[in-house]
């Protein structure tokens, strides 16, 4: 618990885990917690660095702006959601493929 | 000096905040808040040349900046910079902001759009007094594209109207031709000398770097922003069309201070010009001005022969920095900004008085700008008339008006420089031709609309004297071409030494010695030629006007017969040298053209054949080298390379899904594999 | 005994975030995200930051899962709920994920780290507080800008079109 590669290890398994639930979660807001995982993962990884780097604080503070911007993110990713919804009657995300058009 | 600069840029902004957001809520949808922060900034303004007039210090400067983005050792600054000709810049843009603000008042009374036109007159204001104090040429090349941006929003402010919603259009584009060049020109200028800071430029080429032909390239581009602001010829074409905008807009951008911006950054940027750049930036002002008032004659649309004047006296200020008396284009930009004014607010104030007597007897189909429905405006108009006819005589350069002092000093500097070079004759001729038309064409507009029987009798009872609002900047802004203003404290009519001399004193160019004329060669040959200018000027003048007077007024001259006897001259003018109807058959149809048959590449051919065909043409070929040697050499084998193909074929076309998650996935894949190969 | 816990905490932390991905039910997906969320905040104060882990708790926890709370309610109907065909290209996504975790493995544990010695703060708020206000003061006032306008599009993109 007093490595740095401890903490980096998990963080990458957090990151790994959120992507893999990016990539295959059909449901939109599943991919949305996907993408929280992988946030925080980015952000474990600041803290870290901080507490290994001979307490630089500037990792907590980068923190702090990386959960401003996934609160937004949140905010306007569920509004988008709730968008689609009302648009196709489903959140499944491949089932919303307009692009292909 | 600083901090009254800081106010003099800031609270316009701060004015178009207040207006945009609460402009419709405050009483009288807030007018008051920009003509306060106008009427500040002038105050304050007028504070800054009381300082340097009593400082009296031509080498008078100071800077301040901050550093915007720091890359390493690519480092982006923005700054201020003040010296004498920023503030008189200062004054004349708050001066006649000031006016358009309040003629706005009583002019756009009504408007639904009321507030937005304040809010947008607002933003201009920062813009224009961020490109006259700018001290580099990034933040000066954002504000001119700020001010580019007020000038689109106010000439197509009655959007609804689709001749404006173009005008605005064409205005932008044409300026973005023009900005294509200024934009590579500054980055000519800071790939060689890795700094936009003006004085670290001047520094840079003084050492000689960058030199020759890269430097007069760097100039020309430059120079092609001026174009494209300042309506040079070939990009004039917005100019007149700008004129659907609203009148003080047309005082305040479209003759008084945006298109002065080209030939202020020309002053500006005067000292690291080469010797050929300036020859043709001489030619390209001189050939405008004398093209611009030929057009002008002919013109029926009051705005229309304001536009095509200013046209020809923004000539005459580039033409005066490309023979080196910048200081002479320079003070013609001060003097004309003041009487042009003027003459649009008088326009605005006609336009004014004939909408106001259309609305009385219901009728529309008249075109109140046309002058052709005006006449005998005098009498029930009595100061628009006067302040128009001052300014008239101001523009057609007639002694103790500003005008004569200022186009005075860029003849003799046209002249002294054909002295210099003969070769050159043509850039006298064009100015001194041009200041021949001049008072022809302004005598034309004042005698039509004013002297001249009723055109519309009907018409005529419903003429009113404009109100007091709009009467005010007409009246201090035509006080203001006495020549005094501008020649204290010597009081010689026919010599523009004075204050504003001592002032702005003309620079040497940064190139090394003997490639550029110096300052002092140039006032001495100025100094030379200012006795026979001044005859030869003041008898064009008087001819001009006479030719005025005979045709327009006494018609001794019948103008119908002149114009059917010079037939083809008559109808180029008439159509502008058919410039639109060229640009509109030799470039832009054919610009269309292109486009439409780069588009049918891009998706008939490259998009439909070759993306989506990649799977199609490869089974296709697939198929065919399979029938062909079907009964050939090896089935197996063939056959084999085309179910292949076929089979790739399809799996690429499955790559193409539509699906995020599919894309992402392959994003991942692809950055895994970039790893893998980067590693190994 | 400390150690044991860290153990603890990291399993617990990332089998919670395994059952999000995993998990049928996006309800629990949900509350796994929770889960996982909490673990997180708990490694911070192993970590030496405090106050991370509070603001963690409050945004995350209290904010962000609430949100993706209210919004599964929105979205999906009880009845609708296809349970079988909840995942897409699980094969090549899972080839991917592990391809890139073993890459980052091998980097964590090739790179020479360079740790520097520290002692525990008594507080780290202080020292935010101050660098939030001095160093990274634009960044910070950016951030606020951000969120006002996340506010502002996510209420304008929500809204019922009339």
């Amino acid at each position: 618990m007093d490595h740095l590669q401890t903490y980096l290890v998990i963080a990458s398994l957090l990151f790994v885990i959120g992507l893999v639930g990016v990539i295959t979660r059909r449901n939109a807001i599943a991919v949305l917690m996907g993408v929280e995982l992988i946030l925080n993962a980015a952000n474990l990884n600041f803290v870290a660095f901080a507490r290994f780097g001979g307490i630089n604080l500037s990792g907590h503070v980068f923190s702090v702006f990386v959960m401003i911007m996934a609160a937004a993110e949140a905010a306007v990713a569920l509004a988008i959601i709730i968008n689609i919804y009302h648009l196709f009657h489903t959140v499944n995300v491949d089932e919303a493929d307009e692009l292909k058009q | 000096m600083i901090a009254a600069a800081l106010i003099i840029l800031f609270l316009p902004l701060l004015g178009f905040i207040i207006q945009l957001f609460l402009g419709r809520r405050l009483p009288r949808q807030g007018d008051f808040v920009g003509i306060g922060m106008v009427l500040v900034t002038l105050v304050t303004a007028i504070g800054m040349l009381v300082i340097i007039l009593i400082q009296g210090d031509p080498d008078f400067r100071r800077e301040v900046a901050f550093t915007w983005l720091n890359l390493g050792s690519f480092k982006i600054e923005l700054g201020l910079l003040i010296d004498n000709i920023t503030v008189i810049m200062l004054v004349v843009v708050a001066l006649i902001s000031s006016a358009s603000h309040i003629y706005s008042t009583r002019y756009m009374e009504g408007d639904p759009g009321y507030s937005r036109y304040f809010a947008y007159l607002s933003i201009f204001t920062f813009s224009m007094n961020g490109i006259v104090l700018a001290n580099n040429l990034v933040s000066l090349y954002i504000f001119w594209e700020l001010v580019g941006l007020s000038s689109y929003l106010l000439i197509g402010f009655w959007y609804s109207k689709d001749s404006a919603a173009a005008a605005g259009k064409k205005a932008f584009l044409t300026n973005r031709v023009g900005d294509l060049g200024f934009f590579i020109g500054i980055m000519l200028l800071f790939t060689a000398v890795g700094s936009f800071n003006f004085n670290e430029i001047f520094h840079s080429v003084g050492q000689g770097t960058p030199s020759g032909w890269l430097l007069t390239l760097a100039g020309l581009g430059l120079f092609c922003g001026a174009v494209g602001k300042s309506a040079q010829v070939p990009l004039h074409i917005w100019l007149p069309d700008a004129m659907e905008g609203p009148t003080p807009v047309s005082a305040l951008i479209h003759a008084a201070t945006m298109v002065a911006a080209g030939v202020y950054l020309l002053v500006r940027l005067f000292p690291i010009l080469t010797p050929d750049a300036l020859t043709a930036i001489a030619y390209v002002g001189g050939f405008t001005a004398l093209f611009a008032a030929t057009i002008a004659i002919t013109q029926n649309d009051i705005k229309r022969v304001l536009a095509y004047s200013t046209l020809s006296q923004l000539g005459y200020m580039v033409m005066a920095v490309g023979t080196g008396a910048y200081v002479a284009g320079f003070f013609h930009l001060v003097t004309h900004a003041m009487f042009k004014a003027t003459l649009f607010y008088g326009a605005g104030s006609v336009i004014h008085a004939m909408h106001h007597a259309l609305d009385e007897i219901g009728n529309h189909s008249i075109d109140p700008q046309d002058m052709r429905n005006m006449g005998g405006l005098r009498q029930p108009m009595p100061v628009t008339y006067r302040a128009m006819l001052i300014s008239t005589l101001a523009i057609s350069g007639v002694p103790l008006f500003s005008g004569f002092i200022s186009k005075d000093a860029i003849l003799a500097g046209s002249l002294a420089f054909a002295q210099h070079s003969p070769g050159h004759f043509l850039i006298p001729f064009f100015g001194f031709t041009a200041a021949l038309i001049t008072p022809i064409y302004m005598f034309r507009l004042i005698f039509l609309t004013f002297h001249h029987r009723p055109q519309k009798p009907q018409l005529h009872s419903g003429i009113q004297e404009s109100p007091m609002e709009m009467k005010l900047p007409m009246v201090v802004l035509s006080v203001m071409t006495f020549f005094l203003f501008y020649t204290l404290p010597s009081f010689n009519p026919l010599s523009d030494a004075g204050w504003f001399t001592s002032l702005v004193v003309a620079r040497d160019a940064v190139l090394p010695p003997g490639v550029a004329l110096t300052a002092h060669e140039v006032a001495e040959g100025i100094h030379h030629a200012h006795l026979p200018t001044i005859i030869t000027s003041l008898s064009l003048a008087g001819i001009g006007m006479l030719l005025g007077w005979l045709i327009f007024l006494k018609q001794k001259i019948s103008a119908d017969n002149l114009a059917e006897r010079s037939g083809l001259l008559y109808r180029l003018s008439f159509n502008k040298f058919y410039v639109d109807e060229i640009y509109q058959r030799y470039l832009y149809r054919p610009f269309l053209r292109l486009a439409e048959r780069v588009g049918f590449i891009d998706w008939d051919i490259y998009d439909q054949r070759f993306i989506d065909g990649i799977g199609r043409q490869g089974s296709r070929l697939a198929h065919f080298i399979g029938a062909v040697d079907w009964e050939g050499l090896d089935k197996k084998l063939v056959n084999g390379i085309g179910r292949g193909l076929q089979r790739a074929g399809q799996g690429l076309r499955q790559v193409q899904t539509g699906q995020l998650q599919n894309y992402l996935l392959f994003a991942f894949l692809a950055l895994v594999i970039i790893i893998i190969i980067q590693v190994i | 005994m400390t150690t044991i816990i860290f153990w603890l905490l990291a399993g617990f932390t990332l089998a919670a975030a395994v059952m999000v991905v995993v998990s049928r039910r996006l309800m629990y997906s949900a509350v796994s995200l929770l889960f996982t969320l909490v673990g997180i905040a708990g490694l911070y104060i192993f970590l030496w930051a405090d106050f991370i882990a509070v603001v963690q708790i409050v945004i995350y926890v209290g904010g962000i899962t609430v949100l993706i709370l209210f919004g599964i309610m929105l979205t999906n109907r009880i009845e609708s709920v296809n349970i079988s065909h909840d995942r897409v290209q699980m094969r090549y996504g899972l080839i991917g994920g592990s391809g890139l975790l073993i890459l980052l493995l091998i980097m964590i544990f090739r790179t020479p780290w360079q740790v520097l010695p520290a002692v525990e703060p008594a507080s780290t708020i202080d020292v935010i507080g101050r660098m939030l206000l001095i160093d990274y003061l634009l960044p910070f006032e950016v951030a606020s800008l951000l969120l006002l306008a996340a506010l502002i599009g996510a209420a304008t993109l929500a809204r019922r079109k009339r």
